[in-house]
């Protein structure tokens, strides 16, 4: 038997990628309102914006992962 | 006549360039492979050339090289302050291969396809491992049972303490698995955006003719240009942002319990 609950399996999958955008924009909004209030010290703090985006989009990756895994190697279906 | 894959997913296969079977193991030489050894000669031969005749002010291929070191250097200076030393040329050593094994998957046409090693969770996750297990092993040489103190952080009342300690437990465990994770989907995730964006100009093409051909050209070009760019952003991206958690990693062995 093949159904295609996998697919709207990845489809729900993808919902992680909400989180992931929020967190994104919340960390570079923050970033943006501190570097415009001191913008001295904003050059500094540049290295940690990076690493803070790139572990919050991680998560939102992890996501895509979830939904690549139920499209390409669906367990339990004949597929 | 050239055979070209037209599905996303048949950059990743790993294919036998150089058969070799002794006894049970199958150890042939494979296009995975030949991109990794691509990538230490050039990271060997880069700075051999441009460390060959070093001058107090240095041309432009000493620059590049020292710009590189210092980076690495900085990284692990603003995390780990002055017991990060002994471990620059470890940190180097993983931002440089995966930078270069990112890198050089963006470039086509190198014999073999264009492959990306770190787009495979065998490369990555071996890597994670190795840092994650280098980790425990230089806590446990530096600090012997006090490592232990890495899942009890300071400042904690005692009532709570034994579920913080559980949770800290599980977080530690998950590490090698999001080191591995995030530079395994991000490479899988970047590459495969970029042969389906890159699919869409022979299927408009082919589909609706000159006018798809326009179409292709004014719409899906400059967003496949864009989406490039944004690849060899991510490709620098992801090897600084497992450089910067081995050394936070790194940190957390050399004085445990620290929060």
């Amino acid at each position: 038997m093949e159904n295609g609950m996998n697919l709207i399996a990845a489809g729900l999958a993808c919902v992680a990628m909400a989180g992931a955008g929020i967190g994104v924009g919340t960390i570079f909004g923050n970033y943006l309102q501190a570097a415009i209030r001191n913008p001295s010290a904003a050059q500094q703090q540049f290295g940690n914006l990076i690493f803070g985006f790139a572990v919050t989009e991680a998560l939102g990756i992890f996501g895509l992962v979830i939904a690549l895994i139920l499209i390409f190697a669906p367990p339990g279906v004949a597929g | 006549m050239l055979q070209v894959a037209t599905d996303p997913m048949h950059q990743f296969k790993v294919v036998r360039l150089f058969e070799l079977h002794v006894g049970d193991w199958d150890l042939s030489f494979t296009n995975s492979a030949l991109f990794m050894v691509l990538g230490v000669l050039f990271i060997v031969g880069f700075f051999a050339l441009a460390l060959a005749r070093p001058k107090t002010v240095p041309g432009r291929m000493q620059s590049m090289a020292e710009i590189w070191y210092q980076f690495v250097a900085g990284i692990v200076k603003d995390v780990n302050h002055e017991d990060g030393k002994p471990f620059v040329p470890l940190i180097f050593t993983i931002f440089s291969f995966i930078f270069v094994a990112n890198i050089l998957g963006m470039i086509p046409f190198l014999p073999g396809g264009a492959f990306t090693t770190t787009s495979h969770v065998a490369v990555t996750g071996t890597l994670a491992i190795f840092t994650f297990l280098l980790v425990i092993v230089i806590g446990v040489w530096r600090n012997g049972f006090k490592f232990l103190k890495v899942f009890v952080p300071s400042g904690v009342p005692w009532y709570i303490l034994w579920f913080v300690i559980l949770i800290e437990i599980f977080s530690f465990l998950s590490r090698p698995l999001s080191l591995g994770m995030r530079l395994f989907a991000n490479m899988l995730g970047g590459h495969v955006a970029l042969k389906v964006f890159a699919g869409f100009i022979p299927q408009l093409v082919i589909g609706l003719g000159f006018i798809g051909a326009a179409m292709a050209a004014l719409l899906v070009m400059p967003l496949l240009v864009s989406i490039t760019a944004l690849e060899v952003l991510v490709a620098f991206l992801q090897a600084y942002v497992f450089a910067i958690l081995a050394c936070v990693y790194l940190n957390d062995a050399l004085h445990p319990g620290g929060h």
